[in-house]
Protein backbone atom coordinates (compact mmCIF):
# COMPACT_ATOMS: atom_id res chain seq x y z
CA UNK A 1 0.00 0.00 0.00
CA UNK A 2 1.70 2.95 -0.91
CA UNK A 3 2.29 5.11 2.54
CA UNK A 4 0.95 8.70 0.71
CA UNK A 5 -2.66 7.07 0.73
CA UNK A 6 -3.56 8.51 3.72
CA UNK A 7 -2.21 12.03 3.20
CA UNK A 8 -3.96 14.90 1.98
CA UNK A 9 -3.02 15.21 -1.76
CA UNK A 10 -3.14 18.58 -3.25
CA UNK A 11 -6.80 18.07 -5.29
CA UNK A 12 -8.05 17.20 -1.65
CA UNK A 13 -7.21 20.41 -0.47
CA UNK A 14 -8.99 21.61 -2.87
CA UNK A 15 -12.14 21.09 -1.90
CA UNK A 16 -11.66 22.09 1.97
CA UNK A 17 -10.79 18.46 3.10
CA UNK A 18 -8.10 19.64 5.11
CA UNK A 19 -9.74 22.39 6.20
CA UNK A 20 -12.66 20.14 7.43
CA UNK A 21 -10.35 17.61 8.94
CA UNK A 22 -8.35 20.67 11.20
CA UNK A 23 -12.10 21.58 12.47
CA UNK A 24 -13.31 18.59 13.40
CA UNK A 25 -10.17 17.69 15.98
CA UNK A 26 -10.44 19.23 18.75
CA UNK A 27 -13.41 17.17 20.22
CA UNK A 28 -10.87 16.83 23.28
CA UNK A 29 -9.71 20.36 23.38
CA UNK A 30 -10.10 21.26 27.37
CA UNK A 31 -9.94 24.50 27.13
CA UNK A 32 -12.20 26.73 28.96
CA UNK A 33 -14.14 27.90 26.29
CA UNK A 34 -15.16 24.18 25.43
CA UNK A 35 -15.93 23.60 28.85
CA UNK A 36 -18.31 26.28 29.11
CA UNK A 37 -20.01 25.14 25.67
CA UNK A 38 -20.39 21.68 27.12
CA UNK A 39 -21.91 23.22 30.10
CA UNK A 40 -24.28 25.08 27.81
CA UNK A 41 -25.38 21.81 26.43
CA UNK A 42 -26.63 20.11 29.79
CA UNK A 43 -28.26 23.42 30.76
CA UNK A 44 -30.56 22.78 27.48
CA UNK A 45 -31.20 19.05 28.89
CA UNK A 46 -31.65 20.38 32.49
CA UNK A 47 -34.15 23.37 31.87
CA UNK A 48 -36.58 20.81 30.24
CA UNK A 49 -37.24 19.17 32.96
CA UNK A 50 -39.84 22.36 33.96
CA UNK A 51 -40.61 22.41 30.72
CA UNK A 52 -44.59 21.44 30.10
CA UNK A 53 -44.95 17.93 28.79
CA UNK A 54 -45.71 17.94 25.30
CA UNK A 55 -47.38 14.40 24.83
CA UNK A 56 -51.16 14.09 24.66
CA UNK A 57 -51.63 10.97 26.19
CA UNK A 58 -53.64 10.04 23.64
CA UNK A 59 -56.14 7.07 24.56
CA UNK A 60 -57.04 8.52 27.37
CA UNK A 61 -57.24 12.39 26.14
CA UNK A 62 -58.01 12.75 23.20
CA UNK A 63 -58.16 16.35 21.75
CA UNK A 64 -60.49 17.29 19.30
CA UNK A 65 -60.04 17.31 15.27
CA UNK A 66 -60.26 20.71 13.52
CA UNK A 67 -63.68 21.45 13.22
CA UNK A 68 -63.41 20.60 9.55
CA UNK A 69 -61.75 17.55 9.70
CA UNK A 70 -62.38 14.93 7.14
CA UNK A 71 -63.47 11.68 9.44
CA UNK A 72 -66.38 8.95 8.41
CA UNK A 73 -69.57 10.47 6.31
CA UNK A 74 -72.81 10.57 8.00
CA UNK A 75 -75.95 10.48 5.77
CA UNK A 76 -77.99 12.63 6.74
CA UNK A 77 -81.74 12.68 7.59
CA UNK A 78 -84.16 15.91 6.96
CA UNK A 79 -85.84 17.13 10.63
CA UNK A 80 -89.03 14.55 10.46
CA UNK A 81 -86.67 11.84 10.05
CA UNK A 82 -86.86 11.09 5.92
CA UNK A 83 -83.54 10.47 4.55
CA UNK A 84 -81.87 12.92 2.56
CA UNK A 85 -79.97 10.78 0.25
CA UNK A 86 -81.51 10.76 -3.28
CA UNK A 87 -79.85 7.88 -4.83
CA UNK A 88 -78.53 10.03 -7.33
CA UNK A 89 -74.55 8.46 -7.41
CA UNK A 90 -73.02 11.60 -7.75
CA UNK A 91 -70.83 10.91 -4.63
CA UNK A 92 -69.81 7.69 -6.45
CA UNK A 93 -69.41 9.20 -9.67
CA UNK A 94 -67.37 12.52 -8.18
CA UNK A 95 -64.72 9.38 -6.08
CA UNK A 96 -61.53 9.12 -7.36
CA UNK A 97 -60.62 6.26 -5.28
CA UNK A 98 -63.95 4.32 -6.55
CA UNK A 99 -64.65 3.74 -3.15
CA UNK A 100 -68.48 4.78 -2.81
CA UNK A 101 -71.18 1.99 -4.26
CA UNK A 102 -75.18 2.95 -4.57
CA UNK A 103 -77.93 1.60 -6.07
CA UNK A 104 -81.54 4.07 -6.01
CA UNK A 105 -84.32 3.05 -5.61
CA UNK A 106 -87.94 3.95 -6.09
CA UNK A 107 -90.78 5.30 -3.45
CA UNK A 108 -93.83 3.96 -3.06
CA UNK A 109 -97.12 5.31 -1.03
CA UNK A 110 -96.71 2.14 1.41
CA UNK A 111 -92.56 3.30 1.48
CA UNK A 112 -91.34 6.38 1.75
CA UNK A 113 -87.58 6.72 2.51
CA UNK A 114 -86.76 10.01 1.33
CA UNK A 115 -88.90 13.40 -0.13
CA UNK A 116 -89.43 12.52 -3.87
CA UNK A 117 -89.18 9.91 -6.02
CA UNK A 118 -85.91 7.73 -5.27
CA UNK A 119 -84.14 6.65 -2.52
CA UNK A 120 -80.68 5.46 -1.90
CA UNK A 121 -81.35 1.77 -1.59
CA UNK A 122 -78.05 0.39 -1.14
CA UNK A 123 -75.26 2.73 0.30
CA UNK A 124 -71.85 1.52 0.57
CA UNK A 125 -68.65 3.03 1.39
CA UNK A 126 -65.39 0.93 1.42
CA UNK A 127 -63.45 2.48 3.81
CA UNK A 128 -60.26 0.87 2.02
CA UNK A 129 -60.39 3.13 -0.83
CA UNK A 130 -61.76 5.93 0.52
CA UNK A 131 -58.90 8.59 0.82
CA UNK A 132 -61.29 11.02 2.44
CA UNK A 133 -60.85 14.16 -0.12
CA UNK A 134 -64.51 15.05 0.07
CA UNK A 135 -64.99 15.01 -3.19
CA UNK A 136 -68.38 12.84 -2.46
CA UNK A 137 -69.78 15.72 0.17
CA UNK A 138 -69.09 18.86 -2.58
CA UNK A 139 -70.87 16.37 -5.17
CA UNK A 140 -73.94 15.51 -2.74
CA UNK A 141 -76.65 17.68 -4.45
CA UNK A 142 -79.02 17.26 -1.15
CA UNK A 143 -76.04 17.96 1.46
CA UNK A 144 -77.04 14.20 2.31
CA UNK A 145 -73.58 13.17 2.42
CA UNK A 146 -71.02 15.13 5.41
CA UNK A 147 -68.17 14.21 7.19
CA UNK A 148 -67.90 14.10 10.88
CA UNK A 149 -64.78 13.87 12.67
CA UNK A 150 -64.82 10.35 13.66
CA UNK A 151 -61.26 8.57 12.69
CA UNK A 152 -61.32 5.99 14.84
CA UNK A 153 -61.70 3.13 11.98
CA UNK A 154 -59.18 0.58 12.20
CA UNK A 155 -60.31 -2.81 12.12
CA UNK A 156 -58.83 -6.62 11.40
CA UNK A 157 -60.67 -7.45 8.16
CA UNK A 158 -61.27 -5.95 4.66
CA UNK A 159 -65.37 -6.80 4.89
CA UNK A 160 -65.81 -5.53 7.91
CA UNK A 161 -64.66 -1.90 6.43
CA UNK A 162 -67.30 -1.42 3.86
CA UNK A 163 -69.84 0.60 5.78
CA UNK A 164 -73.54 -0.20 5.01
CA UNK A 165 -76.12 2.33 5.01
CA UNK A 166 -77.04 1.35 8.81
CA UNK A 167 -73.59 2.16 9.47
CA UNK A 168 -73.53 5.29 7.85
CA UNK A 169 -76.88 6.93 8.13
CA UNK A 170 -77.44 10.00 11.07
CA UNK A 171 -78.93 8.67 14.53
CA UNK A 172 -82.77 9.81 14.68
CA UNK A 173 -83.11 13.08 17.04
CA UNK A 174 -85.61 14.02 18.84
CA UNK A 175 -89.13 14.87 16.80
CA UNK A 176 -87.41 12.31 13.90
CA UNK A 177 -89.35 9.38 12.87
CA UNK A 178 -87.86 6.55 11.79
CA UNK A 179 -88.35 6.00 8.16
CA UNK A 180 -90.32 4.76 6.15
CA UNK A 181 -93.15 6.67 6.75
CA UNK A 182 -95.32 9.19 4.52
CA UNK A 183 -94.01 12.78 3.86
CA UNK A 184 -94.93 15.88 5.84
CA UNK A 185 -98.92 16.69 5.36
CA UNK A 186 -99.63 19.24 2.41
CA UNK A 187 -95.71 19.11 1.33
CA UNK A 188 -93.57 18.47 -1.65
CA UNK A 189 -89.75 17.60 -2.19
CA UNK A 190 -89.30 21.63 -2.57
CA UNK A 191 -90.75 21.95 0.96
CA UNK A 192 -88.35 19.35 2.15
CA UNK A 193 -85.65 21.30 0.76
CA UNK A 194 -86.40 24.39 1.19
CA UNK A 195 -86.15 23.75 4.91
CA UNK A 196 -89.80 24.47 5.79
CA UNK A 197 -90.38 20.92 7.26
CA UNK A 198 -90.35 21.23 11.10
CA UNK A 199 -90.59 18.08 12.73
CA UNK A 200 -92.14 14.86 12.19
CA UNK A 201 -96.24 15.79 12.40
CA UNK A 202 -98.05 13.32 14.18
CA UNK A 203 -100.03 12.56 11.50
CA UNK A 204 -96.93 10.50 9.71
CA UNK A 205 -96.98 8.48 13.02
CA UNK A 206 -95.58 8.03 16.76
CA UNK A 207 -92.58 10.33 16.98
CA UNK A 208 -89.81 9.19 19.23
CA UNK A 209 -88.74 10.94 21.73
CA UNK A 210 -84.95 9.80 22.10
CA UNK B 1 -41.86 -22.17 19.56
CA UNK B 2 -40.93 -23.03 23.08
CA UNK B 3 -42.32 -25.11 26.13
CA UNK B 4 -45.51 -22.91 25.97
CA UNK B 5 -46.43 -24.85 23.32
CA UNK B 6 -46.05 -27.92 24.77
CA UNK B 7 -48.40 -27.34 27.67
CA UNK B 8 -51.56 -29.14 28.03
CA UNK B 9 -54.84 -26.85 28.14
CA UNK B 10 -55.88 -26.10 31.40
CA UNK B 11 -54.96 -23.95 34.11
CA UNK B 12 -51.48 -23.87 33.58
CA UNK B 13 -52.49 -22.91 29.86
CA UNK B 14 -54.26 -19.87 30.35
CA UNK B 15 -52.16 -18.41 32.96
CA UNK B 16 -49.10 -19.01 30.87
CA UNK B 17 -51.07 -17.25 27.92
CA UNK B 18 -52.05 -13.97 29.91
CA UNK B 19 -48.55 -13.60 30.74
CA UNK B 20 -47.11 -13.97 27.44
CA UNK B 21 -49.93 -12.14 25.81
CA UNK B 22 -48.94 -9.19 27.96
CA UNK B 23 -45.05 -9.11 27.53
CA UNK B 24 -45.87 -9.79 23.66
CA UNK B 25 -47.84 -6.70 23.47
CA UNK B 26 -46.05 -4.40 26.12
CA UNK B 27 -42.71 -4.37 24.03
CA UNK B 28 -43.94 -4.42 20.13
CA UNK B 29 -40.69 -3.65 18.39
CA UNK B 30 -42.26 -2.22 14.77
CA UNK B 31 -39.62 -2.80 11.55
CA UNK B 32 -39.42 0.31 10.09
CA UNK B 33 -41.16 -0.03 6.45
CA UNK B 34 -42.27 3.51 5.31
CA UNK B 35 -42.97 3.65 1.65
CA UNK B 36 -45.06 6.36 1.05
CA UNK B 37 -46.57 9.55 3.05
CA UNK B 38 -47.79 7.67 5.48
CA UNK B 39 -44.60 7.29 6.99
CA UNK B 40 -44.41 10.57 7.79
CA UNK B 41 -47.35 10.14 9.96
CA UNK B 42 -45.40 6.78 11.51
CA UNK B 43 -42.48 8.81 12.39
CA UNK B 44 -44.94 11.47 13.93
CA UNK B 45 -46.28 9.27 15.99
CA UNK B 46 -42.95 8.10 17.47
CA UNK B 47 -42.23 11.65 18.09
CA UNK B 48 -42.70 13.44 21.14
CA UNK B 49 -46.08 14.68 20.79
CA UNK B 50 -47.64 11.34 20.44
CA UNK B 51 -44.62 9.44 21.80
CA UNK B 52 -44.90 5.33 20.93
CA UNK B 53 -42.15 5.03 23.65
CA UNK B 54 -45.66 4.74 26.39
CA UNK B 55 -46.67 1.54 24.63
CA UNK B 56 -42.94 0.25 24.42
CA UNK B 57 -42.53 0.76 20.95
CA UNK B 58 -40.90 3.47 20.73
CA UNK B 59 -37.47 1.82 19.26
CA UNK B 60 -38.52 1.39 14.79
CA UNK B 61 -35.75 -1.21 14.24
CA UNK B 62 -34.11 -1.15 10.94
CA UNK B 63 -33.26 -4.94 11.11
CA UNK B 64 -36.39 -6.96 10.94
CA UNK B 65 -34.78 -10.21 12.94
CA UNK B 66 -35.07 -7.65 16.04
CA UNK B 67 -38.74 -6.61 14.40
CA UNK B 68 -41.95 -8.09 15.80
CA UNK B 69 -44.87 -5.98 13.86
CA UNK B 70 -44.66 -4.51 10.33
CA UNK B 71 -46.46 -1.41 9.64
CA UNK B 72 -46.54 -1.35 6.09
CA UNK B 73 -47.01 2.83 5.74
CA UNK B 74 -47.51 3.93 2.08
CA UNK B 75 -48.10 2.11 -1.40
CA UNK B 76 -46.29 -0.94 -2.24
CA UNK B 77 -45.50 -0.95 -5.85
CA UNK B 78 -44.81 -4.53 -7.62
CA UNK B 79 -41.45 -4.38 -7.54
CA UNK B 80 -41.49 -3.44 -3.76
CA UNK B 81 -43.50 -6.56 -3.41
CA UNK B 82 -40.79 -9.20 -3.46
CA UNK B 83 -38.56 -6.96 -0.83
CA UNK B 84 -41.38 -6.97 1.43
CA UNK B 85 -42.18 -10.47 1.75
CA UNK B 86 -38.32 -11.06 2.09
CA UNK B 87 -38.75 -8.46 5.07
CA UNK B 88 -41.59 -10.54 6.52
CA UNK B 89 -39.85 -13.90 6.25
CA UNK B 90 -36.49 -12.40 8.06
CA UNK B 91 -38.80 -11.19 10.99
CA UNK B 92 -39.02 -13.87 14.43
CA UNK B 93 -42.42 -15.04 14.86
CA UNK B 94 -44.54 -14.36 16.19
CA UNK B 95 -44.78 -11.37 14.58
CA UNK B 96 -47.71 -9.13 13.31
CA UNK B 97 -48.39 -6.52 10.43
CA UNK B 98 -50.68 -3.66 10.57
CA UNK B 99 -51.83 -2.08 6.59
CA UNK B 100 -51.38 1.62 7.62
CA UNK B 101 -53.63 3.77 4.80
CA UNK B 102 -55.61 3.39 2.50
CA UNK B 103 -52.74 2.32 -0.16
CA UNK B 104 -51.43 -0.61 1.77
CA UNK B 105 -54.56 -1.88 2.95
CA UNK B 106 -56.04 -2.40 -0.79
CA UNK B 107 -54.38 -0.18 -2.94
CA UNK B 108 -56.37 3.15 -2.11
CA UNK B 109 -57.18 5.22 -5.47
CA UNK B 110 -54.03 4.25 -6.96
CA UNK B 111 -56.40 1.48 -8.91
CA UNK B 112 -53.61 0.59 -11.71
CA UNK B 113 -51.31 -2.06 -12.93
CA UNK B 114 -47.99 -0.74 -11.04
CA UNK B 115 -49.09 -0.81 -7.17
CA UNK B 116 -50.08 -4.09 -5.45
CA UNK B 117 -53.80 -3.95 -4.61
CA UNK B 118 -53.51 -4.11 -0.42
CA UNK B 119 -50.62 -5.88 1.06
CA UNK B 120 -52.73 -8.48 2.18
CA UNK B 121 -52.09 -10.60 -1.18
CA UNK B 122 -48.64 -11.06 -0.27
CA UNK B 123 -48.49 -10.98 3.78
CA UNK B 124 -51.05 -11.76 6.43
CA UNK B 125 -52.29 -8.61 7.68
CA UNK B 126 -53.51 -8.08 11.50
CA UNK B 127 -54.74 -4.97 11.16
CA UNK B 128 -56.49 -2.67 8.28
CA UNK B 129 -55.98 1.31 8.65
CA UNK B 130 -58.13 3.52 6.71
CA UNK B 131 -56.94 7.05 5.93
CA UNK B 132 -55.30 9.14 3.73
CA UNK B 133 -52.84 9.19 5.46
CA UNK B 134 -54.13 8.22 9.04
CA UNK B 135 -53.18 11.22 11.81
CA UNK B 136 -50.95 9.47 14.27
CA UNK B 137 -53.65 8.90 16.78
CA UNK B 138 -55.60 6.96 13.75
CA UNK B 139 -52.05 4.42 13.90
CA UNK B 140 -51.77 4.43 17.83
CA UNK B 141 -55.76 3.46 17.78
CA UNK B 142 -54.85 0.39 15.14
CA UNK B 143 -52.05 -0.29 17.16
CA UNK B 144 -53.92 -0.55 20.73
CA UNK B 145 -56.32 -2.64 19.07
CA UNK B 146 -53.33 -4.91 17.39
CA UNK B 147 -52.66 -4.98 21.36
CA UNK B 148 -55.77 -6.07 22.48
CA UNK B 149 -56.02 -9.11 19.72
CA UNK B 150 -52.15 -10.11 21.05
CA UNK B 151 -53.21 -9.84 24.94
CA UNK B 152 -55.62 -12.43 23.76
CA UNK B 153 -54.17 -15.09 21.59
CA UNK B 154 -53.85 -18.55 22.32
CA UNK B 155 -51.08 -20.75 22.70
CA UNK B 156 -50.53 -24.48 22.36
CA UNK B 157 -53.39 -26.74 22.13
CA UNK B 158 -55.49 -23.68 21.92
CA UNK B 159 -54.24 -22.11 19.04
CA UNK B 160 -54.44 -25.40 17.48
CA UNK B 161 -58.21 -25.79 18.14
CA UNK B 162 -58.33 -21.85 17.35
CA UNK B 163 -56.68 -22.54 13.48
CA UNK B 164 -58.84 -25.27 13.38
CA UNK B 165 -62.04 -23.43 13.89
CA UNK B 166 -61.03 -20.42 10.99
CA UNK B 167 -59.93 -23.38 8.63
CA UNK B 168 -63.26 -24.39 8.82
CA UNK B 169 -64.66 -20.94 8.56
CA UNK B 170 -63.14 -20.08 5.76
CA UNK B 171 -63.64 -23.41 3.87
CA UNK B 172 -67.35 -23.24 4.79
CA UNK B 173 -67.88 -19.12 3.64
CA UNK B 174 -69.09 -19.00 0.33
CA UNK B 175 -66.48 -17.75 -2.14
CA UNK B 176 -66.90 -14.47 -3.54
CA UNK B 177 -67.86 -15.27 -7.41
CA UNK B 178 -70.95 -16.94 -6.57
CA UNK B 179 -72.53 -14.62 -3.94
CA UNK B 180 -74.70 -12.83 -6.00
CA UNK B 181 -77.50 -9.59 -5.78
CA UNK B 182 -77.00 -7.00 -3.40
CA UNK B 183 -74.04 -7.11 -1.14
CA UNK B 184 -75.59 -6.33 2.24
Amino acid sequence: MNPMDNELTPRDNEFGLAKAAAESAPILDQSAGSFFKQLQGFWVTFIMQFKKVNTVQYPEVKEPTAERFHGRHQLNRHPDGLEKCIGCELCAWACPADAIYVEGGDNTPDAQFSPGERYGKVYQINYLRCVFCGLCIEACPTRALTMTNEYELADESRSKLIFEKEDLLAPLRAGMLMPPHPMYPGSTDTTYYKGEVPGADPSQGATTNV
Amino acid sequence: MGLEEKLPSGVVLTSVEKLAGYMRKSSLWPATFGLACCAIEMMAAGAGRYDLARFGMEVFRASPRQADLMIVAGRVSNKMAPVLRQIYDQMAAPKWVIAMGACASSGGMFNNYAIVQGVDHIVPVDIYLPGCPPRPEMLMDAILKLHENIGDAKLGSNRERVIREVEAAALAAKPTIQITGLLS
